[in-house]
């Protein structure tokens, strides 16, 4: 067997990755569609008022292809899907990839501000502690780790609505731009659209809607990258390498920073990446909860209304997410890891 | 050596401040008829919205105040304790036999099994859980089985990624060997020698997967998908509360304090638990 070159073993990897990337993919789509054609009730009686002919109701049946067989039906929407149709939404009557995509923004700029928060929160906390190892610091940033980890981002939401909405209402706590303000955006990335534009008081406005729920998305992961980050630093500052920096004269925060951080980082981030899919499912119901119209509050709407097009649209396009940035942090991994790198 | 003495004792007073709770909860849902002291139900407009006891206007008998239809949120809690248990219990432990059964066969066995299961946890990984449970109730339609069933259908993976890779790395050490050479058949050490070892950390997460059971059904409720509309649940309680916030804060106040309280007892419960079973820890 000729010996590959570590640029060929990545790729090698990365169609391997690809290959099963799409067999996961195709396993969602199959599932989504297995369970919503078990629903019993008609969405198609639903959409109709009564005393509708049969006809009538025949007709739309065929319209929306819900007259074939099941297998039928499958590979049609499934060949709509690759050329990018997924259908007409039933209960908005419009084209499921233009409202997903009109949605999705909104929800990807709050994960990553809650991506954001998470480091904000976790790094410092990590340091910290392991600088002052063994003492009632880092017990103390222990025991509010073990408490952010048990308490999931749905109850952190109500917590902070009913601190920083109620008690001091320093945020707002529903919607994701004040109604009476003017915006002049293109695309529905408000957020970045606003920073852009060098308009920073519709940023100010942006964000003071944003920063309840995607602290309440971030806190569970701020918990898990402290928790993590600390141990490994903690492991590694007990190495000769590290031990050598010392003796060189450095800090106890710069041993860290320089020599530790660099090497506990890569742990981190596998976990991270997987860590990060979750808080992408928890917008779901934290939307709901700040009535912030992104992709999860449609979601939650769509199942209400039994409007199968768009559910199906929705979850294929979170499941597409989710193997995406599995992918991403693997092959981040593969790139950075120096084991891998020099095969 | 202070440090290594003090810290089985935190662990138990963890297990036992956890418990306790839970044990509480658990017996005032069970006789909530007799502990309640209104019927959970009964609307009163002429009571409506009052507050809990310490504060002005509170009526004696309504402890921690009224709903916007005069209903006793006290009795109302201890009663949505009841839905939440029954869910906490059979959905983890359908979730635990499912999800532990197919790990264990697949980190035991390898092979084919191994990759069939690998491949359908990566598929049910690429789901948004909330979304999945949403889904599920919508189209098995409300009630406590349709929730239970749900929860167990979405969180079987978590069961089965642990025991896996437990089941993998018990399967490598010598014992299993021996009971190899011993002649027993691959089945009977699966069962006799495997399992018991991975039985820890089963009961961790079994413990765990309860605290993750009762808030998806408060999800679930706070969507107004759980059971129906009639009987009191944590999260349908915490729906209205959140609606009459600016008018009366104590609605959201206590249930999330009992969910808050609850969920955090069942996960420290689960880790005292598996440090109380771990014999590296011990």
């Amino acid at each position: 067997m000729p010996q590959l070159g570590p640029n060929k073993m990545i790729l090698q990897c990365l169609l391997i990755r690809l290959f099963t990337m799409a067999v996961t993919l195709f396993g969602v789509a199959v599932v989504v569609f297995v369970v919503i054609r078990i629903a019993p009730g008609d969405p198609i009686a639903m959409m109709l008022p009564p005393g509708a002919s049969d006809a009538d109701i025949a007709r739309l049946r065929a319209l929306y292809g819900l007259d074939k067989s099941l297998i039928e039906q499958f590979f049609i929407w499934l060949a709509g899907v690759l050329r990018g149709d997924f259908g007409m939404s039933i209960s908005l009557r419009q084209d499921v990839l233009g409202l997903v995509m009109n949605r999705l923004p909104a929800t990807l700029e709050l994960s990553i501000m809650a991506l954001l928060l998470a480091l904000a929160i976790g790094l410092p906390l990590a340091i910290i502690g392991a600088r002052e190892r063994g003492t009632a610091v880092e017990a103390g940033i222990d025991v509010a780790n073990g408490a952010a980890l048990s308490i999931p981002d749905f109850l952190w939401g109500l917590v902070l609505i009913l601190i920083f909405g109620v008690l001091m209402p320093v945020f707002e706590i529903s919607g994701r731009v004040s109604p009476q303000l003017e915006l002049p955006f293109v695309t529905q990335f408000y957020l970045i659209e606003s920073i852009l534009r060098l308009r920073f008081d519709l940023t100010k406005d942006l964000i003071g809607h944003m920063f309840m729920p995607a602290l309440a998305l971030a806190l569970p992961l701020a918990a898990i990258i402290a928790q993590l980050l600390k141990q490994s630093l903690k492991e590694l500052l007990s190495l000769d390498y590290v031990v050598l920096a010392r003796v060189k004269g450095f800090s106890e925060t710069q041993v860290i920073l320089r020599e530790a951080l660099k090497n506990a980082a890569l742990p981190t981030l596998t976990l991270v990446g997987v860590q990060f899919t979750f808080l992408i499912g928890g917008t779901v119901i934290v939307e709901r909860l700040f009535s912030y119209e992104g992709l999860g509050n449609m979601a939650i709407d769509a199942v209400i209304n039994r409007d199968l097009p768009l559910i199906q649209g929705i979850v294929l396009v979170f499941a597409l997410i989710f193997v995406l940035i599995n992918l991403a942090v693997d092959m981040t991994y593969a790139l950075l890891n120096p084991r891998l790198r020099h095969g | 050596m202070a440090e290594t003495r003090a810290l089985p004792r935190a662990w138990n007073a963890r297990l036992w401040l956890s418990g306790g709770w839970l044990l509480l909860i658990l017996l005032a849902a069970v006789f909530a008829p007799l502990v309640s002291p209104q019927d959970p139900l009964a609307q009163d407009l002429l009571y409506e919205r009052l507050p809990p006891f310490w504060m002005q206007g509170a009526e004696p008998g309504f402890w921690l105040g009224t709903d916007s239809l005069g209903r006793d949120l006290f009795s109302r809690i201890i009663y949505g304790g009841r839905i939440a248990f029954s869910v906490a219990f059979a959905a983890a432990t359908a979730a635990c036999l499912v999800g532990s059964a197919l790990g264990l066969i697949a980190g035991y066995y390898r092979g084919w099994a191994d990759r069939i299961v690998s491949r359908i946890v990566d598929i049910w990984m690429a789901f948004p859980p909330v979304l999945f449970a949403i889904l599920l109730v919508a189209v098995l339609g409300t009630g406590l089985t349709s929730v239970i069933v749900a929860i167990a259908v979405i969180d079987w993976t978590r069961f089965c990624r642990v025991v896996r890779a437990e089941a993998m790395s018990q399967s490598r050490m010598d014992y299993v060997e021996n009971a190899r050479i011993a002649g027993f058949g691959r089945f009977d050490i699966m069962l006799r020698e495997v399992l018991p070892n991975v039985l820890p950390s089963i009961v961790a997460l079994l413990s765990l997967e309860m605290g993750i059971a009762v808030i998806v059904e408060a999800i679930l409720s706070f969507v107004n998908l759980s059971i129906s509309t009639d009987d009191p649940t944590w999260g349908g309680i915490i729906a209205e509360g959140r609606l009459s916030i600016h008018q009366a804060w104590w609605v959201l106040v206590f249930p999330l304090v009992t969910l808050f309280l609850t969920v955090l007892s069942f996960s420290q419960f689960g880790e005292g638990l598996k440090a109380r079973f771990d014999p590296v820890l011990r």
